[in-house]
């Protein structure tokens, strides 16, 4: 059996800049394990524009946002081996993997960083009922058919959800010769980012329509239409609301998810609102060495902030393999998400093992105007910043400092809500 | 001219077609579908009842102790999955206490073995998810589960290796009497035969129609069903059903031979004989039902949900054997619940009426097993490597979600009676049948099949005909 200090699952983009900064961080042995053919995950079928703005102050693709990484990783001479389909990884971090020239093979690590993404939310998770022709595609799958393989999935296009994927995707079937129709969002707000409603959307005249979802697929071989109809406060469709639109695909944007089931194999614990890890400070799980990071961790709207978490990871793996932290003091702080925030990453901070700055990253659950995001230390308020729209579909951020913490050494718990004043 | 030919190519004209190629007879099933198990085989509850449900006496009852009887031994001749289980019908009242014991004496008398009446606390601490409302329970540790695709599959590929020819994309169209036996008119041409075997699911009666005056009636009975992760296969390890009510078995919940966890069906009769659309009534109902029997179903992870019809018949019976005034026209009609479980009775009693009616011999080279396709995620490190050092394409996975591989894929194709299509895949291999639901492996199948197959990306299928995946290049229409 192998032995690499740090043993990476993924190599997207979270893969990718964590492999880099371990190596940075002064790690040599380091091994990316990536089941696609190529690096760069996702990124690869994400061909417009948009990414980048914040890592490198450029607008760049998907595909030359990963280059810049892997041009990193083959600099700094990490190894990495494609088409390897991490099977099981037990929790003495012996992972098991397989591809067809090594066949089945163990690796031992000292360090796991879990970075292997996301996927899209099928039709079943809304139970949408109808028929099951061909023509439902995840707009996702629709992606990689147009962008990497160049077929049209379609002519006539109705696209439920309004998440990012679902928004560049009217776009793209748009300028690839389709008829977009309508794109139907659930919610009464769009769970994607505004950019990408004004430029992929408004740009084009396609019509978003808020609090609507579909009710029934017709068309038993191909799909022949949808029919969407609005909905009430509780998401349940208004009777008499139904509206039929005729098309042969339905694209599907509704909801990404972690892909934990290696993870939970392994014994980490989930956040149940995030669907991933719970973490700490460190992005480090339950079990000792074992990272997260990326959408693996929570789903994030920008690669920028999966860079930047991931060479967090990457540092607090290569420190962790190093055993340059200071254990001394073991103290942890819970972080608890309430009154309009759905969840932190992390959810605990110990101190002893904190950077100086560290970025807490939350989702609202609602759309709020108006409002402040205040964090509580115990029972008093040290930050009330006054916001004037914050949107589920965008994450939002706070930073801590460990200087704020070196003055309150009996802290206990951090509150992270939503006020009105 | 041929000796036999069956109609349908679903579980019981396959379980047909396997027990008479045992003879030397000749024999041609026609399928309308691309492939076999595309009808009610396809999409039911997949459930190898143990035989307590039909009324003593009836061919339902009889069949179903003895296909449930055959079941183990035929899995393993055959090579698909299957498991005793044990299945439980839960009574939540005193009051209804007499129809349990009913249920209780009718498996008795219909010959099911093993059956016992449970206490509530027995019941709990077997199945701690059933609901604390349960009184008692009917356990039937007999019961089981089967992958109907692969019951279905593996019965069809025996008969091809025994000699049976199969058209698919062939559809009857009218039967007409010759004076030596029948001809079958289609969209292929016509097809002639001594005997027909009438196994068309929901469409029997049209069949038994055009040659008989004694008119039968099969209504298209929808059952709407959800399919759940893995992760929540565990919830129940029995099949849960509730007491018995007027249109069947009521809305059970039973972990899948698979792992998964189901749970439906409804019962709505519908006059389309195609009409497999899910309804959000339909839906809304199998949960709320489901909940009634078994606590804290974990609804968010639902993976995909499905209509099948069931082939119900009037006089509540399988319809199994000559028409009275269509000699040499076999009908096996009516094959609603517990048709998967009777399946193989169904195709031994048949196969028997006909080699006794025509004379049959057996042959000396009939070949009993049949080999599944490998499921490497069964095999030891060692073992899995010798096949990928082999071929290679064992070593590339194409399902994430089921962790199929490219070598497993390949196999569905290339094997006699193989996959034309992304559904054809997924039936035999589970590509695609996982939690994502074939969004990241349903463009690397197709690209496989287009390989494999020789066919253009255009002609790629989800399930046969118009069925089309793609429908040009980028831009090729600007």
């Amino acid at each position: 059996m192998k032995n690499y200090d740090i043993v990476i699952i993924g190599g997207g983009p979270a893969g990718l800049a964590a492999a880099v900064s371990a190596k940075q961080s002064g790690i040599d042995s380091i091994l990316i394990l990536e089941r696609d053919k190529e690096l760069g995950g996702i990124l690869n079928q994400c061909i417009h524009n948009g990414f980048g703005l914040h890592t490198f102050k450029e607008e760049l693709t998907g595909p030359e946002y990963a280059e810049r990484f892997i041009v990193q990783v083959k600099e700094l001479g990490i190894e990495y081996r494609l088409h390897t389909m991490v099977l099981d990884i037990r929790s003495d971090k012996t992972v098991s993997a397989m591809n067809s020239e090594d066949g089945l093979f163990e690796i031992q690590a000292k360090a796991v960083i879990l970075a292997m993404g996301c996927r899209e939310r099928a039709r079943g998770a809304l139970n949408i009922p109808g028929y099951r022709p061909a023509g439902i595609y995840s707009a996702g799958t629709a992606q990689r058919l147009v962008n990497m393989e160049g077929y049209m999935p379609g002519r006539e296009v109705v696209i439920l959800g309004s998440g990012d994927i679902g928004l560049i995707m009217a776009r793209r079937m748009t300028l690839e010769g389709a008829k977009v129709k309508v794109v139907a969002e659930l919610m009464p707000y769009s769970g994607g980012l505004k950019r990408n409603i004004v430029q992929c959307l408004d740009d084009y005249g396609i019509p978003l329509k808020l609090s609507h979802t579909v009710v029934d697929i017709k068309g038993k071989e191909r799909v022949e239409g949808v029919t969407l109809a609005q909905v009430d406060e509780k998401s349940k469709p208004i009777p008499g609301t139904e509206e039929f639109y005729s098309c042969d695909t339905l694209l599907l944007s509704v909801g990404l998810i972690p892909e934990n089931e290696i993870s939970r194999g392994m014994g980490v614990e989930m956040n149940p609102v995030t669907s991933g890890p719970k973490v700490n400070e460190s992005l480090e799980t339950n079990l000792e060495g074992v990272f997260a990071c990326g959408n693996v961790l929570h789903v994030h709207d920008l690669v920028d902030f999966v860079s930047e978490e991931a060479a967090a990871a990457g540092r607090n793996a290569a420190a962790y393999v190093k055993e340059t932290v200071n254990t001394s003091e073991e103290r942890e702080i819970g972080l608890v998400a309430t009154e309009g925030v759905r969840y932190t990453v992390p959810s605990i901070i110990r101190v002893a093992h904190m950077e100086d700055n560290l970025k807490v990253r939350f989702r609202v659950g609602s759309v709020y105007q108006n409002c402040f995001v205040s964090v509580y230390f115990d029972d008093e308020r040290v930050l009330h910043r006054k916001r004037q729209v914050l949107a589920p579909g965008e994450m939002e951020e706070v930073k801590l400092s460990k200087e704020q913490f070196l003055q309150y050494p009996k802290l206990q718990k951090i509150t992270f809500k939503i006020e009105e004043e | 001219m041929y000796d036999v030919v069956i109609i349908g190519a679903g579980v019981c004209g396959a379980a047909i077609a396997r027990e008479l190629s045992r003879y030397q007879v000749k024999i041609c099933v026609l399928e309308k579908e691309e492939d076999v198990c595309c009808g009610t085989s396809k999409a039911n509850s997949a459930i190898v009842h143990a035989g307590y449900d039909a009324v003593t006496g009836s061919l339902k009852a009889k069949l179903n102790v003895r296909g449930n009887e055959k079941m183990g031994e035929l899995s393993e001749e055959l090579d698909f999955p299957f498991e005793r289980n044990g299945s439980l019908v839960l009574c939540l009242n005193e009051g209804d206490m007499p129809n349990l014991q009913a249920l209780y004496d009718r498996g008795v008398a219909n010959g099911v073995k093993e059956l016992q009446i449970l206490s509530k606390e027995e019941v709990l601490k077997m199945e701690p998810n059933v609901t604390d409302d349960v009184y008692a329970a009917l356990y039937a540790p007999t019961g089981g589960i089967v992958c109907p695709f692969g019951l279905n599959i593996a019965l069809a590929e025996n008969a091809c290796a025994n000699g049976v020819e199969f058209q698919f994309n062939t559809e009857v169209t009218e039967i007409h009497k010759s004076e030596e036996g029948y001809e079958l008119q289609t969209n292929k041409g016509i097809f002639k035969a001594r005997y027909v075997v009438n196994a068309a699911g929901v469409y029997a009666d049209r069949f038994h129609n055009m040659v008989s005056e004694k008119k039968i009636h099969i209504t298209a009975r929808r059952g709407d069903y959800c399919l759940l992760d893995k992760e929540a296969g565990g919830h129940v390890r029995r099949t849960v059903f509730a007491l018995p009510g007027k249109l069947g078995k009521g809305i059970l919940v039973t972990p899948t031979v698979h792992g998964n966890l189901l749970v439906g069906p409804t019962a709505v009769d519908v006059e389309d004989k195609e009409g497999v659309n899910t309804t959000a009534e339909g839906l809304a109902q199998v949960i709320e039902k489901a909940g009634m029997s078994v606590r804290n179903i974990p609804i968010r992870q639902v993976i995909t949900s499905f209509a099948g019809l069931r082939a119900h018949e009037e006089g509540d019976d399988f319809i199994i054997g000559e028409v009275e005034d269509a000699p040499g026209f076999i009908d096996c009609a009516g094959i609603e619940s517990p048709g998967i479980a009777s399946s193989p009775a169904i195709g031994e009693m048949t196969a028997e009426l006909l080699a006794v009616k025509m004379g049959l011999t057996e042959k000396d080279d009939f070949i009993p097993t049949r080999q599944g396709i490998k499921n490497p995620n069964q095999l030891s490190m060692e073992e899995r490597n010798a096949l990928i050092k082999e071929n290679p394409a064992y070593g590339n996975i194409i399902c994430r979600c089921e962790m199929v591989t490219e070598g497993e894929i390949i196999d569905a194709i290339r094997r006699p009676l193989g996959a034309k299509s992304l559904d054809g895949v997924k039936r035999r291999t589970r590509a695609g049948m996982g939690r994502c639901q074939s969004g990241f492996c349903s463009p690397r199948t197709m690209e496989i099949l287009s390989r494999e197959c020789d066919m253009s990306m255009f002609d790629i299928t989800k399930s046969g005909g118009d069925s089309k995946l793609v429908v040009g290049t980028n831009k090729d229409i600007i």
